[in-house]
């Protein structure tokens, strides 16, 4: 089970109830649980929304999209049933907190769902858990049994009136169904390669009809913000980046774990206070900063704000939180090359240039990082990933150029020192593994 | 072919928490996995037609999902992950462990006493506890060769029971 | 019908244009003449956006976006040769071929592959990558389909081709990532309708047909578009043919050209099964018969025999004593010249076929309900559609395709009544089941006969189901019925006045290639050429500068009854098969004199005493009517030394007999003739056609063997038929009309009609010899043991 750590200048939000019980409803409910969703309902539609605009959260899968303005934009009026779908893919390397909340805070995930519900006016909620995570899909079996069994889902929640299913649905081990659209046709029983867009998920989603998908943290915090208010939470952070988030810290730390800080808590502090430092003593050599799709920053770019909008202007990504510390004994060939594999992995395949891109990437990497490297390599890695950049049909193209293209440009020395004839410079460097694509 | 009870139970629940039929699928398959070993074809066809679709569409949704399987694993799979975070603590040499440990090939075949197979995984959603592994559901974390070695053994016990 | 779709402007390289808003931007262009490639867009299936070809800049899009996904919008300006555009296109090329394997000098593709043209236009010479290539062997999924994986860039036509058009649903996509491979429904092979639309529709060599892979070049064969030879929808079909010791040999047919009446349709009949014309087993010599055994002759002495025989019978016995049966499979133009031949030259009205359906009753409900027919093209477009019997996914695989095809992309309305559960019933609106043979009694109950419904009711069908149909059917405008042969004689005068009110179109369904024709043409004893009555004789002697015997002939089953009573002396069986198809006693045939004119030795053909090989369909030309009445042009693509066609055989036994040729084929009448258009593949080689006119010093435009000069006087005779030739000779189907011309009671005979019962797989005699329609059918006959098991 998941490990729980702490530091003083963690605020804590969403981690308030973990390792508390929480996961049991009586727990839930002495700690707060089921308030906001109670007040949400006496709100009202646009004044849940309002609060969460006001709160400026934005989105934890990934893309840091501003949430209220999300749900504002799904229609007032649908011929179709309208739905929320709770992202709890998390796939993306470097990523482990969706597990933590609801590992420990279930029901704060479900009563997200459910304010998120009562904000666009739909009357289902799915919770997809990644097929990986059993047992957190059968903790949130028994949430929503719970739930159920109180009265607090189904019909005319708390005495209201209001109408609110809650569903919880298990994947079968694909990164790329974190992907909005690809989440929606895995629960629609398909394979998982995402939808032409537009129409986006908020006008046409699950079953055609008007979808809210948010990851599950971005839910989990919704509660907090409809207690303690859009502008107190907004506050903790910076501007345009409300509240806090859960970092993952891993890699080569003393201390990693999942810390939730502030947004725009200065990296370096991040890494050598909270993280306790650079493990065995070695210097840091390179950061991800936000899961693996993510571009690299090296040493000198680290002092900055982690927040969506700092982190952007460095040249990378706040991503999903997931920080990979990389000592200075680590090849980013190889770091390089296990990226890559992992997203050739997982490339549903639908689109030419991230199918092929990655297959291409990973075999020119895998003979490179062998010693079979020309000089010229160099230049096609990154003339390959630059040409994926912005032309495939979903993001993971993006995901895996992104990465490719920061090791090149900003390791390109350490590419070289790989070529023909020379060995590698690290010592431990064994040829990779490659995970065979998926077939059957 | 029929299921059993419990898994008959299972997909009579979900049936109902969907306006579409086949939105069942990927979960139920992966239910069916558990009881079954793998997905057989029997288990194919049965549920195509339980959910209107061809045995070709089931195949190519099992296809796509890389926990989903045609053939038998051990009864304990060993996952191991070497994705980023697990790589930079080790995690190549977990898995080079628990293979010569296990004397199985890695994404092959089963060890002789049918009891374990071994897999290469990306990451898992253990980043912060790497290198990190699961055994079928159960996830084992702040690996090192020594305590895999004792979790191996415990599994290795289970089995005999 | 719908408003108009508004408007909107949109400005493309600095071009101004205007498109109906909705329109996607890909097909915007190709209106203004702008190529925006693509692989995976396909007109008129489900849309993809997976092979990234057709991105282009739109302003105020920070990305490129895909031109087959974008519909157009009022203001768009787009540029789609911008430098962004051309670089992105052209990595996009050097990304595929990556790992695409580079044997295009022996890929059944080259030269007509659409990669290779896109890297010739858009691409990159050079290649960046030195990795291995992905290999993959090839795979045979089925006797006609063969799969060749690493060539393969999953553009996923082959998939929608088979699930949304063909509603097969057999090819599937599996695994993923660089894994990803389209995979059959039967893991190892494919158990479908074998249509091989996945192989046409193809962009690269990834699926290749059984029959063609590795025979040929394309550049070394002619192409030649003519009209299918097996059922009677009359598919437009592309035969390749290349020289060979024999003649032209056809190596294979498929469908390149998307203009015909099939669109992008083509089933497993069209596309494989030309091979009957290279059987072993066929005839290729006249072949006269002594002492009980054929022996082969020439020609002259064929020719000279026969028609001795048919003179020596007219003169000793009279007309009354020599029989002509025609053929569902020769042309209007042969058909014509038969019925002419035997009521002139032979002078009886024994003349007849083998009828699939009634089209005279047909035709006369037809023009007494001033209602029209209905063309192949019109089922596609039609608002809604009513089908009573027949299974056009067997029978009528064109019909079935456009009917799917209307309701997928036009949301038509599709009403089904049959007897059996067919598979069309998936696309219907509406279902009824009723019992065998109850369709006449449905249309009792459509006139409004209420107490019908109780005799309907068992199969399933309920009364409130029936007059929800009958219902819904009186709301319908511009319905289109479509009726088998169940429906004869007065049924079909009913079906036709209950809806032609409406607007009504119909189509009555009949069974081969020109079986239309034949009825049309008048291979019947009692009509004659467009369904007249001999009432109306005197166009006709007007026109032939003779006079029609006035006796009304004797139909099929009379000649074979006259011929067991030892009252018909000879019989002239052309391109058909009644002894097989009417389950008649061929030892009534052993009396008289039998001439046969036909490619195999069939049932009948055993009791011939002379059979003369003849050309078929793909080897001559002339024209076919659809069953729908689409008037279609056959051009010459196969060619096999020493057959000859039924037209030149017709008129060379009748110049034997003496008779003058010039009132049997309009010579000099004004007519345009045929310079060679019409004979597709040779039209271009030193033409037999002109060197044997100049050898007789004829004028090129007269010639006794030109089809285009029958068909001349046909468009004089029959007023339906009265169409543009200059179009039906450039290509198109031109639709015709069943006018009657006077409206004398038609005699109509239910009982003659036999219907061929073929199925996707089958075509009467010409499929026995088919060698793949016969593996087709092995290989699902084992199949179908297996899944059993
Ligand atoms: C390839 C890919 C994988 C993704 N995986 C996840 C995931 O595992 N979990 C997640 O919450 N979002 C994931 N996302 C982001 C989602 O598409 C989506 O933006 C997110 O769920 C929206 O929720 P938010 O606004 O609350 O962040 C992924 C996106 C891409 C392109
Ligand atoms: S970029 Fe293309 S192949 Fe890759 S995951 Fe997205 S759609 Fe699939
Ligand atoms: S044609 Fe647009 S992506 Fe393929």
């Amino acid at each position: 089970m998941a490990y729980l750590v702490s530091h003083p200048d963690e605020v804590k939000v969403i981690s308030s109830r973990f390792g508390k019980g929480a996961a049991d409803i009586d727990r839930y409910l002495e700690l707060d649980g089921y308030k906001a969703v109670q007040m949400a309902l006496q709100m009202g539609s646009e004044a849940v929304i309002n609060e969460v605009k006001a709160s400026n959260l934005r989105g934890r899968g990934g893309a840091g999209f501003p949430t209220g303005m999300k749900w504002s934009f799904v229609p007032k009026e649908s011929a179709k049933p309208k739905y929320v779908l709770c992202n709890g893919d998390e796939s993306e390397p470097g990523t482990c907190k969706d597990r933590l909340i609801f590992e420990h805070d279930p029901h704060a995930v479900i009563e997200g769902a459910m304010i998120a519900a009562i904000a666009v006016n739909a009357h289902k909620a799915y919770i997809y858990i990644r097929g990986e995570y059993r047992y957190l899909l059968e903790i949130m079996q028994k949430s929503i049994a719970d739930v159920y069994a109180r009265g607090f889902a189904g019909k005319n929640i708390f005495g209201s009136g209001y109408d609110l299913d809650v569903y919880w649905h298990g994947g079968a081990g694909a990164y790329e169904v974190g992907e909005e659209s690809a989440l929606m046709e895995s629960l629609e029983g398909k394979r998982g390669v995402p939808r032409i867009r537009p129409p986006f998920p908020a006008v046409v989603g699950l079953w055609g009809g008007p979808t809210v998908i948010n990851n599950a943290e971005t839910l989990a915090s919704v509660p907090h913000i409809i207690m303690m208010g859009g502008q107190k939470y907004a506050d903790i952070g910076t501007p345009k980046n409300g509240g806090t988030r859960l970092f993952c810290l891993s890699g080569h730390l003393e201390k990693p774990g999942v810390y939730e800080l502030p947004m725009g808590y200065n990296l370096k502090k991040m890494i050598y206070e909270v993280g306790g430092g650079i493990s065995n003593g070695r210097k840091l050599k390179a950061v991800v900063p936000g899961g693996s799709s993510t571009p690299v920053l090296t040493a000198d770019e680290i002092d900055i704000a982690m927040d969506f909008d700092s982190v952007a202007k460095a040249g990378s990504m706040l991503g999903s939180g997931g920080v990979v510390v990389i000592d200075d004994a680590t090849c980013i060939v190889k770091f390089a090359l296990r990226t890559m594999q992992f997203y050739r992995h997982e490339s549903c395949g639908w689109c030419i240039p991230c199918r092929e891109g990655t297959d291409w990437l990973n075999k020119t990497l895998t003979r490179f990082h062998a010693g079979g490297g020309l000089a010229k390599d160099i230049d096609n890695i990154r003339y390959l990933a630059e040409n994926m950049l912005g032309r495939t049909f979903c993001p993971l193209g993006d995901a895996a150029a992104m990465p490719t293209i920061g090791f090149v440009k900003k390791f390109r020395e350490e590419f070289e020192a790989h070529l023909e004839g020379k060995p590698c410079p690290f010592e431990k460097h064994g040829a990779i593994s490659q995970l065979p694509v998926m077939s059957h | 072919m029929n299921f059993s009870d419990q898994l008959e139970a299972r997909f009579a629940d979900m049936l109902g928490h969907y306006p579409t039929k086949r939105s069942v699928l990927v979960p139920f398959l992966l239910y069916t996995q558990d009881e079954l070993g793998y997905l057989t074809d029997e288990a194919i066809e049965e549920i195509a037609q339980r959910l209107d679709l061809t045995a070709l569409e089931v195949r190519n949704v099992i296809s796509y999902y890389s926990m989903l399987r045609t053939r038998p694993a051990g009864k304990y799979n060993v996952q191991v992950c070497t994705n980023i975070c697990c790589l930079l603590r080790g995690g190549e040499e977990i898995l080079e462990h628990a293979r010569k440990k296990l004397g199985v090939a890695v994404n092959k075949g089963i060890s002789e006493d049918g009891v374990f197979s071994v897999e290469e995984v990306e990451c898992i959603g253990a980043c912060s506890w790497a290198p990190a592994m699961q055994v079928n559901y159960d996830f084992h974390e702040n690996l090192t060769e020594a305590k895999v070695d004792e979790i191996l053994e415990s599994y290795r016990k289970k089995a005999q029971q | 019908m719908a408003d108009a779709p508004k408007l909107v402007n949109i400005t493309v390289n600095g071009k101004k244009t205007t498109a109906p808003a909705g329109t996607l931007l890909i097909e915007a262009c190709k209106q203004i003449g702008i190529e925006v490639p693509s692989f995976c867009y396909y007109p008129g299936l489900s849309l993809q956006g997976a092979c990234r070809m057709c991105l282009v800049e739109i302003e105020k899009m920070p990305k490129l976006q895909t031109a087959c996904t974008t519909p157009v919008a009022e203001g768009m300006v787009v540029n789609t040769e911008s430098e962004k555009v051309v670089q992105s296109r052209k990595a996009m090329l050097e990304i595929v071929l990556a790992n695409h394997p580079l044997d295009c000098p022996v890929c059944d593709a080259g030269g007509e592959c659409e990669l290779q043209d896109m890297t010739y236009t858009y691409g990159a010479a050079e290649s960046k990558f030195i990795d291995i290539k992905s290999h993959r062997d090839e795979q045979q999924w089925s006797p006609v389909v063969f799969f060749d994986r690493p060539r393969c860039i999953l553009c996923y036509r082959c998939v929608r081709v088979c699930g949304e058009g063909m509603d097969v649903w057999a090819l599937g996509v599996q695994n993923r990532g660089q894994g990803s491979v389209i995979a059959p429904n039967k893991q190892d092979h494919l158990e479908c309708e074998e249509c091989g639309m996945c192989i046409d529709i193809c962009p690269v060599g990834a699926l290749t047909s059984g029959s063609y892979r590795y025979k040929t070049r394309p550049w070394e064969m002619n192409h030649v578009g003519t009209v299918c030879t097996h059922c009677g929808d009359g598919c437009l079909t592309t035969v390749g043919v290349r020289r060979s010791d024999t003649g032209m040999e056809i190596v294979r047919c498929d469908n390149r050209d998307k203009s015909g009446i099939n669109g992008d349709f083509l089933c497993v009949k069209g596309r494989y099964a030309f091979d009957f014309a290279a059987n072993q087993e066929r005839i290729t010599q006249p072949l006269i018969k002594r002492d009980g055994k054929f022996v082969p002759a020439t020609w002259t002495q064929a020719i000279e025999l026969v028609a001795d025989k048919f003179k020596q019978v007219v003169q000793k016995d009279g007309p009354q004593a020599i029989g002509v049966i025609g053929s569902n499979r020769t042309t209007n133009e042969e058909n014509y010249l038969l019925q002419k031949f035997a009521r002139l030259v032979l002078g009886t009205n024994n003349i007849d076929h083998h009828r699939t359906a009634d089209f005279p009753a047909f035709a006369k409900a037809i023009s007494e309900n001033k209602a029209r027919t209905a063309s192949m093209r019109d089922v596609f477009e039609a608002p809604a559609v009513l089908l009573i019997g027949n299974d056009p996914t067997e029978q009528h695989p064109l019909l079935a395709w456009q009917i799917r095809n209307n309701v997928r992309l036009h949301r038509s309305k599709f009403y089904i009544v049959n007897s059996q559960a067919i598979k069309l019933r998936r696309q219907a609106t509406q279902f009824v089941q009723i019992p065998t043979g109850a369709e006449a009694r449905f249309v009792d109950f459509l006139s409004g006969n209420d107490a019908a419904a109780g005799t309907l009711t068992q199969a399933g069908a309920s009364n409130e189901n029936l007059s929800q149909l009958r219902d819904a059917l009186k709301g319908e405008q511009n319905l289109v019925v479509i009726f088998g042969s169940e429906l004869r004689g007065a049924d079909i005068s009913a079906l036709v006045k209950f809806a032609a009110p409406q607007n009504a179109k119909f189509i009555c369904l009949g069974d081969y290639a020109n079986s239309r024709g034949a009825a049309d043409m008048g291979l019947f004893p009692d009509l004659l050429p467009g369904y007249a009555t001999f009432a109306g004789a005197a166009r006709y002697q007007q026109e032939w500068g003779a006079d029609v015997p006035a006796l009304v002939g004797m139909d099929l089953k009379q000649m074979f009854g006259a011929a067991r009573d030892g009252k018909l002396k000879a019989l002239y069986v052309v391109g058909s098969n009644p002894v097989s198809r009417y389950a008649l006693d061929p030892f009534v045939l052993q009396a008289p004199f039998v001439v046969v004119q036909d490619m195999f030795m069939t049932e009948t053909a055993i009791a011939a005493d002379v059979i003369l090989p003849a050309a078929f369909a793909y080897e001559k030309s002339g024209t076919f009517t659809s069953t729908c009445g689409d008037l279609q042009m056959l051009r010459k693509a196969g060619d096999v030394v020493s057959v000859k066609s039924d037209f030149e055989i017709v008129v060379r036994i009748a110049e034997k007999m003496g008779y003058d040729v010039r009132k049997l084929v309009p010579f000099g009448k004004g007519l345009r003739a045929d310079m060679g258009q019409s004979r597709g593949a040779q039209s271009g080689e030193a033409d037999r056609h002109s060197v044997w006119l100049q050898a007789r010093g004829l004028e090129p435009k007269v010639s006794p063997f030109d089809p285009l000069a029958t068909l001349d006087e046909i468009q004089r005779l029959i007023p339906g038929y009265d169409v543009s030739q200059i179009n039906l000779v450039s290509g198109n189907d031109e639709h015709t009309q069943l006018v009657q011309i006077q409206n004398a009671s038609i005699p109509s005979h239910p009982e003659l009609v036999v219907p061929s019962n073929d199925t996707l797989f089958t075509s009467g005699t010409l499929g026995r010899y088919s060698t793949v329609l016969n593996s087709v059918m092995e290989r699902r006959a084992t199949g179908k043991e297996v899944a059993a098991d």
